[in-house]
């Protein structure tokens, strides 16, 4: 029988917000662990970042039900996670941090149960198993007990089992945590198919920058429980491409003329060195066609890359949590 | 979609009910179980006892089979309270022995292995889980207990006749009121020390260790205070008190009331109970 409250016909399209805080509070006993977190993320994908005990980890397990929170709201896909808890979690899928199995039980075993769990038939929940472990790498693997697996085969077991019911939702806890670089840059690229699917929206918690800037449109950094900053990663990237710096051997001047007259803001510095920001409409190609003209060499030429970084450091080294205005 | 295609795929299919996930639980316990050659010869040798009192009830009621026997209705034993009430009794004691060596199994491994936030991640909550777990000990006892014995006297009610059932219907109320009562205080016991020992074979031996312990406490309060209410702590013998009550068959000297007895069995099982809801949980909350 069909439950029609939980199909998975659920409030995921990219327009709703991907999770809302509002005045977010969560504490254990007396420790306050969440502090009035509020913020809004509409992102495909959206990054949890921050040092170890800043409270992603809280923060994911609030927005599961796990915790109470103890003042404020939180909504994910437009669900209350007070009240609708139930069709958050039927449409979420949930890879946690630590080691989460049954020693003795094959990956297949469990997702299957855990694809029933969902809300899958049996059928259906043994045929995405097999799917799921398949595209995460296991092969024939699958059938053996998990006790058996290395780190990374749990860790991508893990995402296997996240997965199988399709869910709208996807919330990845340190995913590539304890992983060698290979199996890191599988794990990443695994859940770039998921996210370029376009069915199924992810939160990324990590505190490894690289994960969320290769995987995420829009990151929230946590310090101590505050939010430090929000950060739309894609406007970021679109900005960052247009910010270059370049090194140019010979006379520079028709370069920046050039640059000057469609727009660009231009900067000179000794030894040839330019720092450009070019608008809408004016692409690097332009820049070597001018200096191929002119006989100038351009001998580098970058575009700014670490813009999460900065912004990470800057929200770390923020005595209050806040970032500098 | 077959196996080898490896893209990822959304799943756009429909989905259960939350009662069909709540099962799947028990579905899988069950399966676990019935894949142990041990457990189902066990439990296939636990119906030698109702198989023996059936075969004495029809024996009753067979003239030629008691002349084959060399024996008389009167040799045999009577088919009374007394009688239903000894093989509750041996199948109870079965049931209870098999729900200390599998019922840790069921949520032991669950805990110890942190699986609990992959199970509470999808829309099923703690209480569908603990309900899930319940529904196989309370499976597995049912089909011991009250079961065998409840077919063994509707054998004895068809043979002996309308009369006989409705003169003895105290017994059948006895057998279900009874075997319900020992079923939820054993399965809520056996999950809750499970749940707090986290390790198998340490969690059976604490399940038996129960039986003992509470029965040195009930001895040594009434022994030192010269009291009965010490009987309160002794779950073997609350059991007693009620079978012997609810079966008419004389009480023990130091008896409690009936109500007393029925009120520290609905706290023990509150109290497992509470121990169980707050072992399972996803993660657990160091407080200070």
């Amino acid at each position: 029988m069909n439950d029609p409250t939980a199909t998975h016909d659920s409030p995921a399209t990219t327009r709703t917000p991907l999770m809302e805080l509002d005045d977010l509070q969560v504490t254990f006993g007396r420790r306050v662990i969440l502090k009035g977190l509020t913020a809004t993320l509409s992102g495909a994908s959206v990054g949890l970042l921050g040092p170890n005990g800043a409270g992603k980890t809280t923060l994911l397990h609030t927005l599961l039900g796990f915790h109470p929170a103890s003042r404020g709201r939180a909504r994910v896909l437009g669900l209350d996670v007070a009240r609708q808890v139930v069709a958050i979690r039927a449409c979420t899928g949930y890879m946690p941090e630590n080691d989460a199995f049954v020693a003795g039980t094959s990956a297949v075993r469990l997702t299957t149960m855990l694809g029933e769990l969902a809300g899958l038939g049996y059928r259906a929940a043994l045929e995405r198993a097999h799917e799921a472990l398949t595209w995460a790498g296991l092969g024939e693997a699958r059938y053996r007990p998990i006790g058996t697996y290395s780190l990374g085969m749990r860790q991508m077991t893990k995402l296997a089992q996240a997965v199988v019911a399709g869910p709208k939702l996807l919330i990845l806890d340190e995913p590539t945590n304890g992983m060698d670089p290979p199996v890191r840059q599988r794990m990443i690229n695994l859940i770039k198919e998921v996210r370029d699917s376009g069915a199924t929206r992810i939160i990324l918690s990590s505190h490894l920058l690289k994960d969320v800037e290769e995987c995420c449109d829009e990151a929230i950094i946590l310090k101590d429980g505050e939010v430090a900053s929000t950060c739309n990663l894609e406007a970021e990237r679109r900005t960052n491409k247009k910010f270059l710096e370049l090194e140019v051997e010979g006379d520079s001047e028709p370069l920046v003329a050039m640059a000057r007259e469609r727009g660009c803001e231009c900067a000179t510095s000794a030894g040839g060195r330019l720092k450009m920001i070019l608008p809408e409409g004016v692409e690097i190609r332009d820049l070597y066609v001018v200096a191929a003209r002119h006989d100038i060499q351009i001998r580098r030429l970058s575009s700014k890359r670490d813009s999460l970084q900065e912004i990470f450091l800057k929200a770390m080294e923020a005595g209050n949590g806040r970032l500098p205005a | 979609m077959a196996v080898y295609r490896r893209r990822y795929q959304a799943f756009d299919g429909g989905l259960a009910s939350r009662g069909a996930r709540a099962l799947v639980f028990t579905r899988y316990a069950f399966r676990e179980l019935l894949a142990s050659r041990l457990f189902v010869l066990f439990f296939a040798m636990c119906f030698a006892a109702p198989l023996v009192g059936a075969a004495i009830i029809y024996l009753r009621f067979n003239p030629l089979g008691l002349k084959a026997l060399q024996t008389t209705v009167n040799q045999l034993i009577p088919i009374d309270g007394n009688f239903f009430l000894r093989f509750l009794i041996i199948q109870t004691s079965l049931g209870s022995f098999l729900a200390a060596i599998i019922g840790p199994g069921l949520v032991a491994p669950d805990l110890a292995n942190n699986a609990l936030p992959l199970y509470l991640s999808r829309p099923v909550g703690r209480s569908d889980y603990i309900a899930g777990k319940l529904a196989v000990l309370v499976g597995v006892m049912s089909i011991l207990t009250w079961i065998p014995i409840m077919l063994l006297f509707a054998l004895q009610s068809g043979l002996a006749g309308w009369s006989w059932f409705a003169a003895n219907l105290r017994i059948a109320v006895g057998i279900m009121s009874c075997s319900a009562l020992w079923i939820a205080v054993v399965s809520l016991l056996t999950l809750a020390v499970a749940a707090w020992v986290r390790w198998r074979p340490i969690a059976t031996l604490s399940v038996f260790g129960y039986f003992f312990v509470s029965a040195a406490i009930g001895t040594l309060i009434n022994e030192t205070l010269d009291a009965t209410w010490g009987g309160v702590f002794n779950l073997a013998k609350l059991m007693r008190f009620l079978w012997t009550d609810f079966f008419a068959i004389p009480q023990l000297e130091d008896a409690l009331p009936t109500g007393v007895s029925l009120a520290a069995i609905a706290v023990t099982c509150l109290v497992f109970l509470a121990m169980l809801v707050r072992r399972v949980r996803a993660y657990e909350v160091v407080r200070s």
